[in-house]
């Protein structure tokens, strides 16, 4: 099982990368051949040399920093808001029929339809752009908050009523982890969203961040330094994926995807 | 108030038991059920489904409120989950983040008893349940049956005096389910609890019990007491005796008679 299932993934990794080699390739390929100017798309090459220009002067890394910062504290605060909110409704289920319905009201407004009012409120430094990330990170782990809190089976929590189990205690021992991986799948997507969120924030009004330079090489008509930023928002957004993911399969041991894996499906 | 004998642990009483629904009306889940399990007994509960049967093990388990009627455990009232009562349902109901030993150990910490004074009894009732070397296993890695087994250890961890048993092995393969009923007569001769136990199986009612209480439904009542006189310690060639077809036999006829069985 091993053996071949290493076989497989070397296979898979391979074919990937050639994917990506056959395609890079095309498109520089395609670039030179047919003279397509730069400011329309740029090769790979021209994309490469602006990248390392960028991160050599350190104008891409200082930039990198403001909006990875704005990202990580968006997301802690909107997560974690989503987070200790669903417990309240977990816990109350009054807040579920009586604050949660203005909640989803609230997450149907477009986001970036009131960035410019929170830019205006919270300034052009980075709190407007922490706050537009945390209205958009909390969302998806509150709603998965309270759909995992839901999820213990009735017979679990009969059980362990009949074993003298408190309210309080069926909550701790078995709602709040059973409802664990479900938050992470709101983690999950929250970080990928905390991302979108920063770059939406910095678009609006900044003076900073990966945003605010994809604006000013936009106006300067320079698209290689434009796809560099590209280059490395994907690595950070990559990154924060893998490293929920990381932190999940951690904390939530026991569900083992691989292991449930149905044959041939 | 005293209901039975000192002998006596379960006593109830003429119990009713009505649900009100949606639509308004109400339905009768039990009526008029009256019984007594002296301690020690092995006590099985067998009926065709909706009979009640399990409505009323979770009456007894203080989980679910009786309408009316009287019903003590060891001469107190119920009228909530009581420590001396152990459970097991149909499903296992393991949390899947804890071992064996911390599942076995679940009731201790409901309880907020010190796991340490405990752990001696856990791990000889992982022994017991025959899962010696699985105690740092998680529920993941083990089988229907091994859980199940999980399962009756965790309900024996906190030396309760009654234990409750919902179709336990309902949901596994006809040979586990009879190794697990042997097994489970060798735990009850060693622990020496009284036990109740739900089944819809005939064969597994006889086969367990001192006695048989069978039940009809809608509404669900108590049809007869059978007290099965088979010897023990019992083994599975019983099974084929006349005296075990006997028993089985007057229960499924039962049953026809009431309509209760296509068979």
């Amino acid at each position: 099982m091993s053996a071949r299932g290493g076989t497989t993934r070397r296979t898979e990794i391979g074919l990937s990368i050639l994917l990506f080699i056959v395609f890079v390739g095309g498109w520089e390929a395609a670039v030179r051949v047919f003279a397509v100017p730069a400011i329309v798309v740029p090769a790979p090459s021209a994309v490469m040399r602006a990248l390392v220009a960028g991160l050599a002067s350190g104008e891409l890394v200082s930039h990198f920093w403001v909006t990875f910062a704005e990202v990580i504290l968006g997301f802690v605060a909107g997560a974690g808001g989503g987070f200790a909110i669903g417990v309240m409704v977990g816990l109350f289920p009054l807040l579920e029929r009586t604050v949660y319905p203005y909640v989803v009201a609230f997450q149907t407004l477009p986001k970036v339809a009131i960035a410019p009012i929170i830019v205006i409120w919270f300034g052009y430094g980075m709190t407007s752009k922490v706050v537009i990330t945390a209205t958009i990170a909390f969302f998806p782990v509150l709603a998965n908050t309270i759909v995992g809190l839901r999820a213990v089976p009735r017979e679990q929590v009969e059980l362990m009523v009949a074993f003298t189990a408190s309210r309080w205690q069926v909550f701790m021992m078995a709602r709040l982890p059973q409802a664990l991986p479900y938050v992470f799948v709101g983690l999950d997507i929250a970080i990928v969203l905390s991302v979108i969120g920063a770059i939406v924030g910095e678009f609006v009004g900044a003076q900073a961040g990966l945003g605010y330079l994809i604006l000013q090489r936009n106006f300067h008509m320079d698209m290689a330094g434009v796809f560099a930023i590209l280059i490395i928002l994907s690595l950070m957004g990559i990154g924060l994926h893998l490293l929920v993911n990381a932190i999940q399969r951690r904390v939530v041991f026991w569900i083992d995807s691989a292991h449930d894996k149905v044959m041939g499906a | 108030m005293s209901l039975g004998t000192a002998a006596t642990l379960i006593a109830a009483r003429v119990i009713d038991k009505t649900y009100a629904t949606q639509a308004g009306d109400d339905v009768v889940a039990l009526a008029r059920v009256s019984f007594d399990v002296a301690r020690g007994e092995f006590v099985t509960v067998v009926g065709p489904s909706g009979c009640g049967k399990s409505t009323l093990l979770k009456i007894l388990a203080g989980i679910l409120r009786r309408s009316s009627g009287e019903l003590t455990l060891g001469g107190r009232p119920v009228d909530g989950p009581s420590r001396d009562i152990g459970v097991v349902f149909q499903a296992p109901v393991l949390l899947p983040w804890r071992t064996v030993m911390q599942n076995v150990l679940l009731p201790i910490d409901i309880q907020r008893q010190p796991r340490r004074a405990h752990e001696e009894r856990a791990r000889a009732l992982v022994r017991m349940v025959g899962l010696d070397g699985f105690e740092n296993k998680y529920p993941g890695e083990l089988s229907g049956g091994m859980q199940q087994r999980v399962g009756i250890a965790r309900a024996l961890v906190h030396d309760p005096s009654l234990l409750l048993m919902d179709e336990p092995f309902g949901a596994l393969d006809a040979m586990t389910r009879e190794s697990m009923n042997l097994e489970l007569l060798r735990i009850w001769g060693e622990s020496r609890k009284t036990v109740m136990l739900v089944t819809h199986s005939i064969p597994e009612a006889v086969f367990l019990a001192d006695r048989v209480i069978v039940m009809s439904p809608r509404p669900g009542r108590i049809s007869e007491i059978i007290d099965v006189d088979l010897p023990r310690p019992r083994s599975l060639e019983m099974i084929n005796s006349a005296p075990f077809g006997v028993h089985v036999a007057a229960i499924r006829r039962h049953f026809q008679s009431l309509g209760a069985l296509d068979a």
